[in-house]
């Protein structure tokens, strides 16, 4: 056991090492950041200036040195258009950009394990096709195109919800509906399969023979069974919903580091697009591991690896 | 008490599924064709603005005329004529998409499946390092840095979206790997290249198709919300999620803007979906046989 966690935990950090590497590679694209910063009119002494206020006149790898010894401690340097540190402005967006992901991974599980389990329990027949035909359809809607139409839609017409911002609990409701809405399908169907697989097998075999009733049958057996690559998906999914919540903060204008991010791209900040490229990725890594953790808690049979 | 073994209900779900390839054929046909011809037949052009006819709607609804059958833009651009367009730029990005990344995790993912040990471990390495890269923010900066194009646009989904191929690829290779037929060729003296080409990859082909469908949808909504997101395809090129995002200012007023690009973008992705979910359920039923 002690073996495996050590593992996974090494893993874990060569990909963030990995990660950081990119996300600095990633401002180094251009060419020359310190001219992409001043912006194209910006005359050569400016250039100049700037190259050397922000470190840009020091070989790459001192400079990539730099990055990665103080990203490892959280420091990003300072937001080329804040003004400000940009941990200080990350630690302020975050909390915004976690309560979205996680009301969205909690609303799409809501919705996909009894969806999957309804399917499951009835394979083959019109429920579990009227299932199949709705996670088609839902993979099928642009998260963004969802977004506009809710906002016309329950914003506009019906006047039942805020259409942007990030005032009250209300502003959280349409984008974690939309954000819901990117999970479901994959989770539905994942829950479905895992159920069925739980229900042929001999354990359930054993338990109808012992005279056990549906229900504990199906909620006891099966589906503690099916949702062990639910739960390890689950954590997968937060994170890349973390990261595909860019699109739905910039939609209904909730100032998360997705927003954050987007902003500073038109922006050309890039402390704070490599930062936001990182955390993303850090917290992905770490909700991983977490789901390795738990599964291996959960299934004694998977800690041999 | 389960109907799992129930050959007529198993039969239902079968045949919708092939109901479900055909229409899904169908529709990406079409809207092949219209993304080809389209632009040639129509007698409206994209990109000619006309700024007394701004927002009409379309032909249909109150005030609509018949030589713009699905309205014009803000800037009274032909809505039919760059929906049109703008299924070429779709399907286009998704298709060079498909096969930029299908090329890059395929190599790696027979690589992997085939001599496994550290190089399979490198392989599985790479595959965890690019999912915790978050795919639209990391698409979204590189544009941002290296301006529009369609070409950077594709090799940027291509080199970030190669993940499931590789995946795919890599246990299907895997499953195969110590087949008699393989055994038999490597006893046959062939070379290892000769092995790679002509035995495995045909074997994990169908496979790869699969992915390849999944790949495509996937592609053609990452552009349109690029696009959206205004970082993607440079306008005035009518990408679909150019034209919602060009809607937005109006679509309070007018909902039929962002309606029709969009409903237009479901189609399409969904085509593609039922495509692949028929292709997976042929190849799931051919197996058992």
């Amino acid at each position: 056991m002690l073996m495996f966690l050590l593992r996974r935990f090494l893993v874990a950090l060569m990909v963030a090492l990995t990660v950081m590497t990119f996300a600095f590679m990633l401002t180094r694209l251009s060419g020359d950041l310190a001219i992409s910063i001043a912006g194209a009119n910006a005359s050569q002494a400016d250039v100049e200036v700037i190259r050397k206020a922000y470190g840009l006149d020091q070989p790459v790898a001192i400079q990539y040195w730099n990055w990665i010894s103080r990203a490892a401690v959280g420091d990003f340097g300072e937001s080329y258009f804040f003004k400000e540190r940009v941990s200080d402005l990350i630690a302020k967006r975050l909390p915004i950009t976690v309560t979205l992901g996680l009301c969205g991974l909690g609303l799409a599980l809501l919705v996909s394990i009894p969806l999957g389990v309804l399917a499951a329990i009835n394979e083959n027949s019109g429920v579990d096709r009227a299932v199949t035909v709705f996670s088609m359809i839902g993979q099928a809607i642009p998260s963004f195109w969802l977004g506009l139409i809710l906002m016309v839609g329950l914003g506009l017409h019906l006047g039942l919800l805020p259409i942007s911002g990030t005032g009250s609990w209300q502003h959280y409701v349409m984008p974690s509906v939309v954000l819901a809405f990117t999970g479901i399908p994959a989770l539905t169907r994942l829950t479905r399969s895992g159920m069925i697989e739980a229900m042929a097998s001999e354990y359930i075999r054993t338990a109808r023979a012992k005279g056990l009733s549906r229900a504990s049958i199906i909620g006891k057996h099966a589906l503690r069974n099916a949702t062990i690559p639910v739960v390890s998906i689950a954590a997968a999914k937060l994170g890349f919903m973390l990261g595909g919540s860019i699109v739905i903060e910039t939609v209904f204008a909730l100032h998360g580091v997705g927003y954050l991010a987007w902003e500073s791209i038109g922006k050309n900040d890039f402390p704070i697009v490599q930062a936001v490229v990182f955390v993303l990725s850090i917290i992905y890594i770490g909700l991983t591991l977490l789901a390795d953790l738990l599964n291996a808690l959960l299934d004694p049979r998977l800690r041999t690896t | 008490m389960s109907n799992m073994s129930n050959p007529i209900t198993a039969d239902a779900t079968n045949r919708m599924r092939n109901i479900g390839f055909v229409a899904g054929l169908a529709i990406v046909g079409s809207i092949a064709v219209i993304a080809i011809l389209g632009p040639a037949l129509l007698a409206q052009d994209p990109f000619t603005q006309d700024l007394t006819r701004r927002l009409v709607p379309p032909a249909w609804m109150e005030t609509g005329r018949p030589e713009h059958w699905l309205g014009t833009d803000g800037l009274g651009r032909d809505y039919l004529a760059r929906l049109a367009y703008g299924a070429r730029i779709s399907l286009l990005i998704g298709f060079m998409t498909t096969i930029t990344s299908g090329l890059i995790g395929t190599t790696l993912g027979v690589l992997g499946g085939y001599f496994g040990g550290r190089i399979d471990d490198a392989v599985v390495f790479a595959i965890t390092c690019r999912l915790s890269i978050p795919v639209v923010l990391v698409a979204l900066a590189v544009v941002g840095l290296l301006g529009s194009s369609l070409t950077l646009l594709f090799l940027t989904l291509g080199l970030l979206l190669w993940d499931r191929f590789a995946v795919v690829a890599r246990s299907a290779t895997m499953q195969i790997r110590t087949l008699d037929y393989l055994s038999a060729a490597r006893c046959a003296g062939c070379s290892t290249l000769h092995l790679l080409f002509r035995e495995v990859l045909p074997n994990i082909a169908p496979h790869l198709a699969v992915v390849a469908t999944l790949e495509m949808a996937l592609a053609i909504l990452a552009e349109a919300t690029l696009s959206f997101l205004g970082l993607g395809v440079p306008p005035p090129l009518p990408s679909w999620g150019l034209m919602i995002a060009e809607g937005r200012d109006y679509m309070f007023f007018y909902s039929w803007v962002i309606l029709i690009p969009g409903v237009a973008l479901f189609i399409l992705v969904l085509g593609v979906n039922l495509v692949g979910d028929g292709l997976r359920n042929w190849l799931g039923t051919e197996r058992f046989r």
